[in-house]
């Protein structure tokens, strides 16, 4: 069960700071719903902000520490490129672009997973920065709130695609 | 007042909050934009892919997220400068900053930017 130092950071990447990023989306976006006046009482939304601006904060960060290490950590140990006659099992993206099979991970599922995960940390900071600063008027601002559950979504949807096609190359093609 | 006579919360959004919100969540579009736009310039021009190519490891990668960040951060700052200055249509600068992130959405996919492949 030991794990050299390049799969424990893609470990981390993934799983991590990916994993709990998406899992806490939900928590989110409960929280970000349920931030109505008709359905609170004073005491309720400021207890609710609580909780929002916290999970907001660490989704935020979690996006970012996902999107660098795995543009300056991870990626780099995918794309190295082979020597003469190495063993591409070393070389992921090598790997992939020799099989046939397995090429379309790399030239559509990393080709896509590289960019699109950089919506996530812009979107979520956004989220994070009016939840904020906005507090309880973000209850009475209906439009701003759909607007702002739309751009959490958008932070979501983006790590979902990176983070399932980070999962699916890996498997296809692991860092070691 | 509820049924168990406890105040329902009443709150009400200022308009120069509302417009920072709304300067934020817009930069937040063109920041998902520009890394679109970044993504689909790289693939449709070597010169271009080579000029992002900042931190060598990562390839252009490391440049088009550079791009992209401060192209958001930039438009952050004056977007908020300009909301406070005046009042905003929210609905319209959100609808905007919807559309700029499905135009960004799009142009990081890469059957859309591979049809301006020249390398």
């Amino acid at each position: 069960m030991s794990m050299s130092t390049r799969e424990f950071w893609v470990t981390v990447h993934g799983m991590v700071f990916g994993g709990v990023f998406l899992l806490t989306y939900s928590a989110g976006l409960l929280g970000l719903w349920g931030l109505q006046p008709a359905y609170l009482t004073a005491a309720g939304i400021q207890d609710r902000l609580r909780a929002l601006r916290v999970c907001t904060l660490v989704m935020a960060a979690l996006a970012w520490l996902a999107a660098i290490t795995g543009t300056f950590m991870v990626y780099p140990w995918y794309r190295k490129i082979p020597p003469v006659a190495a063993n591409l099992a070393f070389y992921p993206q090598a790997l992939l672009k020799a099989s046939p099979m397995l090429r379309q991970w790399h030239y559509f599922g990393m080709e896509w997973k590289e960019h699109v995960a950089w919506l996530a940390p812009i979107a979520a900071t956004s989220v994070a920065y009016i939840v904020w600063h906005q507090g309880s008027a973000l209850g009475a601002d209906v439009r701003l709130r759909r607007g702002v559950i739309a751009m959490f979504t958008v932070a979501f949807a983006a790590a979902a695609a990176a983070g399932g096609l980070g999962a699916m190359i890996t498997r296809a093609a692991p860092i070691r | 007042m509820n049924a168990n006579d406890e105040p329902i919360a009443t709150v009400s959004a200022s308009g120069s909050d509302t417009n920072s919100a709304t300067a934020a969540l817009a930069s937040a579009g063109i920041g998902c934009l520009a890394m679109g736009i970044v993504t689909t310039l790289s693939e449709a021009s070597k010169p271009a892919a080579d000029m992002l190519n900042l931190y060598k490891p990562a390839g252009p990668l490391s440049g088009k997220s550079l791009v992209a960040i401060i192209v958001w951060l930039v438009a952050w700052v004056v977007l908020h400068g300009a909301a406070k200055r005046k009042r905003i249509n929210t609905g319209r600068w959100i609808t905007l900053s919807l559309v700029c992130v499905v135009c960004g959405l799009v142009s990081t996919f890469p059957l859309f930017f591979d049809m301006f492949g020249d390398k």
